[in-house]
C-alpha cells in the first residue's frame, strides 16, 4: 500500500492508502473536496487539480502536451500545478503530500 | 460539396459490412475548412459569424470571457440569432461574471444531485421500464426511446412528479423550434407558457422541486424575479433537450453499427466512463455556441471587429486531428480525450453531470439487456452552415430512425 496525503483548502491532511489507480480516483472514492474528477479522468474537465511540492516533481513526472495544455487554461495554475487524473499510483510516490488546487 | 443539399436525408437499412454509409458514422463536417482556414464565415440574419474550428483555439476563446462575452442581448449568441424572437435573458448561459458566477453558486449544488445514488436509483428504474416496454420490436429511436428516456430523466432533474413528463413527450420533438422555420417564436409559447403555470403554482404551494427552490432563493442579497427563473428555467428545457436527444439517438446508430464495441463494454464494463465521454465527444451535440466581440481583436490570425460574433464550434474542435488521435474514430478506451462536447471555461455545461450519468447508467442497461440492434428505415437530420464562401452539411442526429433492440433474454 502506498500512503497518499492530500491538503484540502481547509488545510486539513487527509491520510489515504492505494496500490493502483490514479490520485483522482483515490480522491473522488474518499470525497476529497476540491477533487471532483468530473470526466472520469480522461483530461478534458480540469476538476482534479492539484499542486505538487517542488521536491516532489521529479519522482511525479512530467504533464504529457495534452495535460500541459489543459492546465495552461485552469483557475490558479501555477509551475508545479498537474492534473491528478493523469498521475499514476506507484510505490514512487509512498508518502507524498500534494495540495488541492483552488478554483 | 455533394449534390444533396436538403437538410435531412432518408435512406433505407443500415448495412452492417459498409461502414462509411452505416447509421452509425458522424462524419467530419469541418475537416477541409479547419485545416484550411482555422475559422468559417457563415451569414445569420445579416448578424454574420465567425466559427472558430481548431481545438486550441476553441479553448483560449472560450477561456476569455472578457474578450468574448455572453452577456450580449438575449438570443445574439445562439446561431441561428434568436434576437428577433426571444427577450428573456438565459441563465446563467448569458451572463459574464461576477453575475454568472452567482447564479452558478446557487444552481450547481442542485446539478451535482446526478453524482446521488438515490437519484442514480431512480433513473435506473425508468431506464429498465423503458426498455420493457421498447424491446424485441420495431420502435423509433427518437420518438419512442431518446424523447421519452429525456423527459422521463428530466422529471428526476427538476424534482417534480414522474407524470410532467407526459405532457412533455406530447409536445413533440419540435417544440421549441418548428420544422418550417427555426425561428418560430409561437412553437416557444408552448414552454413559456407552460413555465409560467409552474412558477406560479409553486409560488402558492412550495414543494422540493426546482421551481419551488429558486422561488424561495436569493442571488447576491435579492430574490429572483419571474423573469429570472424563466430564464434558467427556459434554458434546462430547450438545452437539455436536443442534446440529450441526440446522444441517445445516436448511441443506439452507433451501437446497431458497431455491435462489437456493446460486445466490448459488456465484456470490460470499466471502460463505460470512458466510452461516456468518447460518445460526446464523437456526436458532440452541440455543434456550437456564439460569443460577442467586446473589443476588436483576432482568432487563428483573423481580424474580429467590436460588437461582432464568433461562434465556438465544439464539433469540429473535437475532431482536431493535431489533438485527437485517429481522431474520426470511436475508442471507447482512449485514455486522453481533452474533447469540448460539454464547452469549455466558466460556462461548462451545468446538465453535464445529469447527461454523463443518463448516459452511463443507459449503456449499463443496454449492455446487461440487449443483444443486438437492427436498423430499419432512417432520417438523417443535417445541420446546414453556409456562407459566401464555404458551406457545411453535418450530420448531428436523426429525425427518426427505426429499429429493434433484441433482448439478450429473448435470444435464450
Ligand atoms: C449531451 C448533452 C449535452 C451537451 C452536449 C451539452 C452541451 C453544452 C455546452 C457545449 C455548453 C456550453 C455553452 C457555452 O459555452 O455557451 C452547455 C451549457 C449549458 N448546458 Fe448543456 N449540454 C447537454 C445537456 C444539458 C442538460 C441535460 C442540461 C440541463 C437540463 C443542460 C444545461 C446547460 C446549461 C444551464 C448551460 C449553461 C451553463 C452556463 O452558462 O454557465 N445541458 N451545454
Ligand atoms: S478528472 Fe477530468 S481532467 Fe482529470
Amino acid at each position: 500500500m502506498t500512503q497518499i496525503i492530500f491538503i484540502t483548502a481547509d488545510e486539513q491532511e487527509h491520510v489515504l492508502e492505494a496500490d493502483s489507480g490514479s490520485l483522482m480516483e483515490l480522491a473522488v472514492a474518499n470525497n476529497i473536496a476540491g477533487i471532483d474528477g468530473d470526466c472520469g479522468g480522461v483530461c478534458s474537465c480540469a476538476t482534479c487539480h492539484v499542486h505538487i511540492a517542488p521536491e516532489d516533481k521529479a519522482r511525479v513526472g512530467e504533464a504529457s502536451e495534452i495535460e500541459a495544455d489543459m492546465l495552461e487554461l485552469a483557475e490558479n495554475v501555477t509551475e508545479n500545478s498537474r492534473l491528478c487524473c493523469q498521475i499514476a499510483i506507484s510505490d514512487k510516490l509512498e508518502g507524498i503530500r500534494v495540495t488541492v488546487a483552488e478554483g | 460539396m455533394s449534390d444533396d443539399n436538403q437538410a435531412s436525408t432518408a435512406a433505407s437499412g443500415g448495412c452492417p459490412f459498409s461502414h462509411s454509409q452505416g447509421v452509425g458514422e458522424f462524419a467530419d463536417a469541418f475537416a477541409t475548412v479547419r485545416s484550411q482556414q482555422g475559422t468559417m464565415d457563415i451569414d445569420d440574419q445579416n448578424d454574420p459569424v465567425k466559427m472558430v474550428l481548431g481545438l486550441k483555439s476553441v479553448r483560449k476563446a472560450a477561456h476569455n470571457w472578457k474578450t468574448f462575452q455572453s452577456g450580449a442581448i438575449p438570443g445574439r449568441i445562439v446561431v441561428p440569432s434568436e434576437v428577433a424572437i426571444r427577450t428573456i435573458r438565459q441563465l446563467p448561459f448569458e451572463l459574464d461574471p461576477p453575475m454568472h458566477g452567482d447564479f452558478r453558486a446557487l444552481l450547481e449544488p442542485w446539478f451535482k444531485r446526478p453524482l446521488e445514488p438515490a437519484y442514480q436509483d431512480k433513473l435506473i428504474t425508468t431506464i429498465h421500464r423503458l426498455l420493457d416496454n421498447v424491446q424485441n420490436k420495431e420502435v423509433d429511436a427518437v420518438s419512442d426511446i431518446a424523447l421519452v428516456l429525456q423527459s422521463q430523466a428530466l422529471t428526476t432533474l427538476l424534482n417534480v412528479p414522474f407524470a410532467e413528463s407526459d405532457t412533455w413527450i406530447s409536445w413533440g420533438t419540435h417544440v421549441f423550434r418548428s420544422e418550417d422555420n427555426p425561428l418560430d417564436a409561437d412553437k416557444a409559447n408552448i414552454l413559456y407558457d407552460y413555465l409560467d403555470e409552474q412558477i406560479n403554482r409553486a409560488r402558492k404551494t412550495p414543494s422540493d422541486d426546482v421551481y419551488s427552490l429558486l422561488c424561495s432563493a436569493e442571488v447576491a442579497g435579492k430574490k429572483l424575479t419571474h423573469d429570472e427563473i424563466k430564464g434558467i428555467m427556459v434554458l434546462t428545457f430547450a438545452g437539455g433537450r436536443d442534446t440529450v436527444i441526440n446522444m441517445l439517438t445516436n448511441t443506439l446508430a452507433y451501437f446497431a453499427d458497431y455491435p462489437n464495441t456493446l460486445a466490448l463494454l459488456r465484456d470490460k464494463p470499466e471502460f463505460i466512463t470512458s466510452a461516456v465521454e468518447e460518445l460526446v465527444r464523437y456526436f458532440s451535440p452541440l455543434t456550437h455556441m456564439g460569443r460577442v466581440a467586446t473589443q476588436a481583436t483576432e482568432v487563428e490570425g483573423q481580424a474580429v471587429d467590436q460588437d461582432s460574433r464568433i461562434s465556438l464550434c465544439w464539433a469540429s474542435a473535437n475532431r482536431d486531428e493535431r489533438v485527437f488521435e485517429n481522431p474520426n474514430e470511436v475508442d471507447v478506451t482512449r485514455k486522453m480525450n481533452p474533447h469540448v462536447g460539454f464547452g469549455f471555461g466558466i460556462h461548462t455545461c451545468l446538465g453535464a453531470h445529469h447527461a454523463r450519468t443518463l448516459l452511463r447508467l443507459w449503456i449499463q442497461a443496454l449492455i446487461e439487456r440487449i443483444d443486438m440492434i437492427s436498423v430499419g428505415d432512417f432520417e438523417e437530420n443535417v445541420e446546414v452552415w453556409a456562407g459566401e464562401s464555404d458551406t457545411v452539411e453535418r450530420k448531428v442526429g436523426f429525425h427518426a430512425l427505426n429499429l429493434t433492440l433484441k433482448s439478450i433474454a429473448d435470444k435464450q
